[in-house]
């Protein structure tokens, strides 16, 4: 990447907030103020589920209701082996990575067969079966959730249950999803997704396989999810099928398009945007909704590309004015002037 | 009784005495977690007015130290309470932390609560397993246990010779408990027992299943606008005053105005209510009143409560923060509940009476009147397996 | 389970059903016609609720609170329309997302500052307040007026749709705008009455659901759902699918509820059934849905075009 694409604001403040969180830490332990790692945990644990679902939604057009499925399965995959006294990480790990992937490639498979609202519809009515059948599993607490007695342990004593761990490992994860994602971005794969949401008779008829392509991100995006589930239980040492509640998948499309959908950084500026800006509000009133609601309206409203695509307009004031540039082709709207 | 009282005054007293030589105005810090928003957000508002009119009356101090409430809105969701539980331990590293909403909620905080020793007391929850093996020194309810109130209703129509009932409740785990916990006392025949939706909105065709089975009586746990639904479509189906309907945390302070005559014969269990005669509650519901233009619920007392008994232990523990659980511990006998007979058991659960009152018309009003006492001074029945002593 | 039982539950579900298609109509047609995802159309109702709970605790007519819930709703509908909605319009449908999830919080908080967490009382009209002997069940005689309104809405909008002026022009408007703003009419003003209209019959669903239903903040999400679901099976954009769906959905939700655990009984042992049986009739709907998705993406009944 070239120094003047490095110094473009829409590169530039994501990176710097990357290098802040990394010093949150430091900064949280000299201030003696601890809170704040463990609320800054929370942000990278989002932005890590909000990029998966990102890889879903914004490369691939899949508007994914049903989100909130792969992170409660992924936090499940430690509590259900950890109520057994199973605290190895590796298996934690791999539980969760697998068998998102397995139940992404199950419902990517049957959802993938409708298209629009209808896929919309299908994927929260997943969800909700979820959640429906976790609370229903009195053994496991049920609604009550489940408390986690030992989080994930890998080799080198390395828990993650422990606070500067869990952050360290946050932001890597989250860092390196970054980095990848970026480069998948402009890789084949990531251009057939792109293509495929632009227009999919075109990508067919090139020879590729747009549906396969999809299934691909979409299975990525919920074994993804599924990791950020799994660092989600260990910072809470409990895992609830509230996590698979619908507003959460709610919470995860409204993150993703905030920060920018279809950009690298998107979802973190989402992520913190979003967090962020609610327990600001909240430490000055209880009745925060009623001035976040607007907020979130204003956003939509204003936000061709949301945080992002306003950072890129700051980019080229002029020529933004002139020719609006968003950061993927317009989808064609059907019929409404 | 009165020995010990005018023994543990005097002791407070001394130990006042000595500390504020040594700390002068040293202010509480109290964190409140409660659901302020959303469908249950009255009874978050019913414990923090408890709580904010028994500090009133104290002149705004526990303790005798100036005091500093900090409220935060869990929402009903365990990550956003485990946050809050998180940011009043860490950031505003308060002396204690009330309130803690609903089980689901109190649950998911444990693990933060334990960790750091903070005193916690839970005013609207206390789970079975909380109250069994994983009893903790440093955490109360001040409630209930939640299967307390469903035993006395099971009581109540055991007693009343009541043969055959059915039993429903929404399908999550403290539905389960209630009816468990009424199963536990009432040695009938159970016609049925229906777990419905959780939130469910319409209740028609369940209600016909009811009236099919033709039970004796109903018992019934619907929590929150649940519980409207239910009674406002049971009243509409023409069953009110011809099946007996006994329920728990469904009629209550909160829902009764909602209600109003479609509740009117319902008999509900609880550990309070504003119609119980004693001194302190005629004062406490006559301040309530004055103060916020409606009647105390259970959820107002348990708050008001919270707040008493804080007053009495910050006292008793003179602010060494190390000596706040067992003062907490302490207190539970001293101070004066507005439900009646307080202490808490070995397991830091209520050591209560369990009331049965039922909804009347008082001339013109719609009211509460006390019609039993099924369960006195009970003690719920996981003790046996906390170890603490 | 006698034969008189399940006829009762059978109607049950229809009225059940009813109380869906209320909600639903308004929704599809927003969403068909308009290709608008509107979420805060539990707010809608939620707003229709207070609205009619008002204006009966105020006049003591149950027609006068009808009236104002329609009302109010439609005034708000257009407004949000003229000021937000129209301007999102040409954007994805996830813009619609964010901002009606904007406007849900900002409603409920709104709700709950004016009139408080306590939910509000609404009384049942004397003139409906009683029960039907019906083989042997008392039913509520209110259930009954619920399912005469949802009649007499699907009459109505099927009516307004096909045979008025107005609803001509819906129907070319979603088509053709262009052409239909070229030939002098006021597109922007028509879009916003449709906005309207659609609002109207939540709020009228939230009026009518008073009585019944618990009003309070928040009332509107549990519901939105089921909504959603319902306009998917029955075909985005066509209000007769919304009745058909409607009811099909309110049928296997109150099977579901009632028959499975008594089925599962059968097969496993209690305490498994007691387990299982609410779960799997929560999961119902969703089964449903998924299974006539998989089946027939565009709904059972989707509106013809062109």
């Amino acid at each position: 990447m070239s120094i003047s694409k490095l110094m473009r604001p829409a590169t530039l403040v994501p990176l710097i907030l990357f290098a802040g969180l990394l010093a949150v830490p430091i900064l949280a332990q000299a201030a003696g103020e601890l809170f704040w790692i463990s609320f800054f945990t929370r942000i990278l644990i989002y932005a890590i589920a909000a990029s998966a679902l990102n890889l879903a939604l914004g490369f691939g057009g899949l508007v994914s209701f049903g989100h909130a499925l792969f992170l409660g399965l992924g936090s499940y995959a430690v509590a259900l082996p950890a109520a057994h006294g199973i605290d190895s990480g590796w298996l934690h790990l791999l539980l969760s990575l697998g068998v998102c992937s397995v139940v992404a490639l199950a419902v990517g498979a049957i959802s993938l067969r409708t298209s629009g609202m209808s896929f919309i519809m299908i994927t929260l009515a997943f969800a909700q079966m979820g959640y429906f059948l976790l609370v229903s599993l009195k053994q496991y607490g049920g609604d009550d959730g489940l408390a986690i007695a030992t989080t994930s342990r890998f080799a080198a004593g390395v828990d993650l249950g422990g606070s500067l761990t869990l952050y360290g490992s946050a932001w890597l994860l989250l860092a390196l999803l970054t980095g990848w994602i970026a480069k998948l971005r402009q890789s084949p794969f990531g251009m057939a997704l792109r293509g495929a949401r632009q227009n999919a008779r075109r990508v067919q008829a090139i020879g590729l396989a747009p549906r396969r392509v999809q299934l691909a991100a979409f299975v990525l995006s919920g074994a993804i999810c599924g990791l950020a589930g799994m660092l989600l239980a260990n910072m809470n040492a409990y895992a609830s099928p509230s996590t698979l509640a619908w507003t959460v998948s709610g919470d995860l499309i409204v993150m993703v398009v905030l920060g920018g959908m279809g950009t690298v950084f998107g979802p973190l500026l989402g992520a913190l945007a979003f967090l962020g800006v609610e327990e600001w509000l909240k430490s000055y009133t209880e009745h925060w909704m009623i001035i976040f609601g607007p907020l979130i309206v204003l956003m939509a409203l204003l936000g061709r590309g949301g945080l992002i695509g306003l950072l890129q307009r700051l980019d080229q004031p002029l020529a933004a004015k002139a020719a609006p540039a968003p950061p993927d082709a317009v989808v064609v709207q059907k019929g409404h002037v | 009784m009165n020995t010990a009282i005018n023994l543990a005054t005097l002791r407070a007293t001394a130990l006042v005495a000595l500390a504020a030589a040594s700390m002068a105005l040293q202010a509480a810090t109290i964190g409140i977690v409660a659901p302020l928003s959303g469908p249950q957000a009255l009874v978050g508002q019913d414990q923090v007015d408890g709580f904010n009119l028994a500090v009133e009356q104290l002149g705004g101090k526990l303790g005798g130290q100036p005091l500093t409430l900090l409220k935060e809105d869990d929402q009903l969701k365990p990550e956003v309470g485990q946050q809050a539980v998180r940011k009043l331990i860490e950031k505003d590293k308060v002396d204690a932390i009330v309130g803690l909403s609903f089980s689901n909620v109190l649950m998911s905080s444990l693990p933060r609560l334990v960790e750091s020793g903070v005193v916690a007391i839970a005013t609207n929850a206390g789970p079975s397993p909380l109250a069994g093996a994983q009893c903790k020194a440093n955490i109360f309810s001040m409630a209930w246990q939640n299967d307390g109130a469903a035993e006395a209703m099971g009581k109540f129509a055991q007693d009343k010779g009541l043969k055959r009932v059915y039993l429903m409740a929404p399908n999550y785990q403290a539905g389960k408990d209630m009816l468990a916990g009424f199963k536990r006392f009432y040695k009938g025949q159970v016609i049925d027992e229906v777990y419905t939706q959780v939130n469910q909105p319409d209740y028609s065709a369940e209600i016909s299943q009811l009236q099919a089975a033709a039970p004796e009586a109903v018992f019934v746990f619907y929590p929150g606008g649940m519980g409207i639904n239910f009674v406002k479509q049971m009243s509409q189906a023409g069953l009110m005053g011809k099946l007996p309907l006994y329920s728990v945390f469904t009629v209550d302070g909160t829902t009764l105005p909602s209600l109003r005559d479609a509740a009117v014969g319902t008999i509900s269990g609880a550990m309070y209510d504003a119609a119980l005669d004693t001194p302190e509650n005629k004062s406490f519901v006559a301040a309530f009143q004055a103060k916020y233009k409606r009647t105390p619920s259970l959820y107002a007392a348990t708050g008001y409560d919270a707040a008493q008994l804080l007053d009495a232990a910050l006292r008793i523990a003179g602010g060494d923060p190390k000596k706040l659980a067992a003062a907490v511990k302490a207190a539970g006998s001293e101070f004066k509940s507005v439900r009646g007979p307080f202490r808490f058991g070995k397991n830091n659960m209520p050591v209560q009476n369990y009331y049965a009152f039922e909804t009347w018309r008082d001339g013109g009003k719609i009211s509460t009147r006390l019609v039993g006492t099924p369960l006195s001074a009970h003690a719920d029945p996981y003790g046996q397996q906390c170890p603490l002593n | 389970m006698s034969a008189t039982l399940l006829l009762v539950q059978l109607l049950n579900g229809l009225q059940y059903g009813v109380l869906l298609f209320l909600l639903a109509a308004g929704l599809t047609l927003v969403f068909g016609i308009m290709s608008f995802v509107n979420l805060a159309h539990g707010s809608l109702y939620m707003l229709g609720a207070y609205a009619g709970a008002l204006a009966y605790g105020a006049t003591d007519s149950f027609a006068l609170a009808l009236l104002a819930a329609a009302g109010s709703a439609l005034l708000i509908g257009m407004l949000l329309e003229l000021t937000i909605v129209s301007r999102l319009y040409r954007r994805d449908h996830l813009d619609h997302v964010l901002a009606t999830f904007g406007l849900v919080m900002f409603f409920n908080e709104l709700v709950r500052m004016v009139w408080g967490p306590q939910p509000l009382f609404v009384q049942v009209p004397q003139v409906l307040d009683g029960t039907v002997n019906l083989l042997g069940f008392n039913y509520p005689a209110y259930r009954f007026a619920i399912i005469a309104v949802g009649l007499a809405v699907a009459v109505g909008s099927h009516l307004l749709i096909h045979k008025t002026r107005l609803g001509m022009l819906i129907r070319a408007g979603a088509q053709y705008p262009q052409l239909v703003s070229a030939l002098g009419v006021n597109i922007g003003l028509l879009n916003a009455v449709l906005f309207g209209l659609g609002s109207m019959l939540a709020g009228l669903a939230g009026a009518m659901a008073g009585p019944v239903l618990s009003v309070q903040s928040g009332m509107g999400e549990p519901v939105l759902i089921t909504t959603l679901v319902v306009i998917v099976i029955g075909g985005i954009g066509s209000v007769k699918g919304a009745l058909y769906a409607a009811m099909i959905v309110g049928v296997v939700d109150t099977s579901g509820r009632v028959f499975l655990p008594l089925l599962l009984r059968q097969i496993t042992e209690r305490s498994i059934a007691d387990a299982a049986g609410p779960a799997l009739a929560s999961m119902s709907v969703y089964l449903l849905m998924a299974l006539v998705l998989a089946l027939r993406p565009q709904g059972l009944f989707p509106a013809r075009r062109g």
